[in-house]
């Protein structure tokens, strides 16, 4: 009993200009949920990628980021203790503890942002493997020396290889730019930990502390020591993958909700679009319409006719988005992270969740868009539709 | 005994316009055999064209019995009805009403697609109805690419190739100059003559009127 799609296709040809625009409409809808999506997996994908899963990282209980954290000497002698830490080659324990300040830096297309400054000891790039120098050298420890993350260069222009940064009143030396395989460190810049504790008057007051377990089963024992030793109270050990993906939900949500927010808003105005389309297309062809349930065919077929039509002018417009949102991919931005007020470069990324729920709210939009028009056509009295001539 | 295959007893029809109720047609009787050719003639108002509507079952009375090969359509159900008529009646209209992007073959294939008929089938039966009406070699023409008595001659294949209990046609030369006129009158006529099918026909003009067998006048509502 069903009219057949050829008719709902060719219809489209015969009113070319209104159909195109509401698939214009529909797309950019869509190409803007889609590219609010990326963005939101996109930063919440670069601090995921930012830890490991083997590593702990250790804060303050009450801190909401690394820079609000600070983890004193003796704790970090406790921690040392623990018998839970992976010891390189040479039997040295793989622990890092961190110290990590926000400068400000003029940026190259003026003002200024902030910068993270990460202070580390030789420990920290055993711990992060995939961070490697592409340009100059490794800084020598015991120096004022910095190595930049490979995104810092492009938005800051003091921070460029050679050139001197002025941190805590003296000047440092960039040395080196590393990569670290577009996780969060790409947007840091690091030196010798004592240096900066030292520069900043920290005494031995780290912000936070990360080590290689010797096995990630050992975790719930770290936790219970935690929990257990009175020294230890005040801290939280984390998995540093799952504390650098909690550190993304703040920002990831905050553009996921005001930016499905807004879009929403727009889709009001395709909705609107497709249902001016849709309305104008039952009235074309109310003739039709009569002849078509005189010939025998049901006040169903008729409505999931109009409707089929309206899903198909969404769907084609959520083809369109999507392809359109595929040049996005890959694409950098840089903006401030608010998990830790510091600048955070970071890509559009596409799962296959933002497209399946990008292509959910574009068949909303064809539905409710064609619903009442689809209603109206298949209420219209037959002998009234065959007298519109 | 009687070979009828319409039987109308008493039917009345009245339109509501905001609080006043208009009359249409008036308690009319009267049957139709089978492989009759009827023309229902009268001025315009006259009711013709509801009293067609009515024994194609678009439109139901306000009172009395429609019985259609023993079928009294007044008491369908919405659904039935347009099951019953997709099965019964073959429509053909002024303005020939085919689909403008469907082919002449899609066109009259159309109501085939409310049968269980195989593709195949469907495909044979549709191009038997347009080779009747003599545009076997249109078929993959679109409506704007026919003239008027061809578009009409697509409607007549639409309106038999289900090979339906009766053919109701409204003023089906009302659009043509006077040669497709006499083309499709000549078709209806060899339709009824050749294939026995039974035809209602609406129209105006007397020369159409002729080659129907029996003519009926309505007058405001009533047979005269």
């Amino acid at each position: 009993m069903k009219i057949p799609f050829s008719y709902t296709l060719r219809n489209f040809k015969q009113r070319k200009l209104t159909t195109a625009i509401t698939i214009t409409g529909i797309t950019l809808v869509v190409f803007v949920f889609i590219a609010v999506l990326m963005m939101a997996y996109g930063v919440q994908k670069t601090l995921q990628a930012t830890g490991s899963a083997d590593n702990v990282l250790v804060s303050r209980k009450a801190a909401t980021g690394e820079i609000s954290s600070i983890i004193d000497g003796e704790t970090v002698d406790v921690i040392k203790s623990l018998p839970y830490i992976a010891k390189n080659a040479e039997g040295k324990q793989l622990i890092s503890p961190e110290p990590v300040v926000i400068i400000n830096l003029n940026t190259i297309s003026g003002g200024l942002s902030n910068i993270s400054v990460r202070g580390v000891s030789d420990k920290a790039f055993e711990l992060r493997p995939r961070l490697k120098i592409i340009e100059g050298r490794q800084i020598n420890f015991g120096t004022r020396e910095l190595i930049v993350g490979e995104s810092i260069p492009k938005k800051f222009k003091d921070a460029a290889l050679g050139k001197k940064l002025k941190i805590a009143g003296d000047f440092w030396t960039v040395v080196g730019i590393f990569s670290a395989g577009g996780s969060g460190f790409d947007s840091e810049v690091w030196g010798d930990a004592l240096q900066l504790l030292n520069a900043f008057n920290r005494s031995t007051s780290v912000s936070t502390l990360t080590f290689k377990m010797t096995t990630g089963e050992d975790f719930p024992k770290i936790k219970a020591e935690f929990e257990k030793d009175r020294r230890l109270l005040q801290f939280v050990p984390k998995i540093e993958q799952k504390y650098f993906e909690e550190q993304s939900e703040m920002m990831a949500t905050f553009i996921r909700v005001l930016g499905t927010a807004v879009t929403v808003i727009f889709s009001l105005g395709a909705v609107i679009g497709a249902m001016i389309t849709m309305y104008a297309s039952v009235a074309n062809r109310t003739v039709e319409i009569g002849t078509l349930r005189a010939l025998g065919f049901r006040r169903r077929s008729i409505l999931a006719a109009f409707l089929t039509e309206s899903l198909a002018i969404a769907i084609i417009g959520w083809a369109i988005g999507m392809l359109l949102s595929l040049l996005l991919v890959s694409y950098k931005i840089s903006t401030l992270n608010f998990g830790s007020f510091a600048e955070l470069e970071f890509s559009f990324s596409l799962s296959g969740s933002i497209v399946i729920s990008s292509l959910i709210f574009a068949v909303i939009m064809g539905f409710v868009g064609g619903f009442l028009p689809s209603v109206r056509a298949a209420r219209l009295n037959i002998v009234t539709a065959l007298r519109a001539v | 005994m009687s070979n009828s295959i319409i039987s109308l007893v008493n039917v009345s029809k009245s339109y509501k316009r905001d609080s006043f109720n208009v009359p249409v047609l008036n308690h009319l009787s009267f049957d139709v055999e089978s492989g009759e050719f009827l023309a229902l003639m009268g001025p315009s108002g006259s009711g013709k064209t509801t009293l067609l509507n009515l024994i194609a079952g678009i439109d139901r009375p306000s009172s009395g019995k429609i019985e259609i090969n023993g079928v009294d359509i007044a008491t369908l159900s919405e659904s039935s009805l347009a099951k019953w008529r997709a099965n019964n009646v073959g429509f053909v209209f002024q303005f020939y009403n085919l689909l403008p992007v469907l082919t002449a073959f899609e066109n009259v294939e159309l109501p085939l697609l409310l049968t269980k008929l195989s593709k195949a089938d469907r495909k044979q039966r549709v191009e038997f109805a347009l080779s009747v009406v003599g545009l076997a070699d249109r078929m993959s023409h679109y409506p704007k690419q026919l003239s008027g008595g061809q578009e009409q001659r697509v409607a007549i294949a639409r309106a038999i190739v289900t090979d339906p209990t009766i053919i109701v046609a409204d003023e089906p030369t009302g659009d043509l100059d006077k040669n497709s006129a006499v083309e499709i009158l000549t078709l209806l006529e060899r339709l009824n003559k050749e294939m026995k099918k039974t035809i209602i026909m609406v129209t105006h003009d007397p020369n159409a009127a002729k080659i129907a067998g029996i003519t009926k006048h309505l007058d405001k509502g009533d047979l005269v």
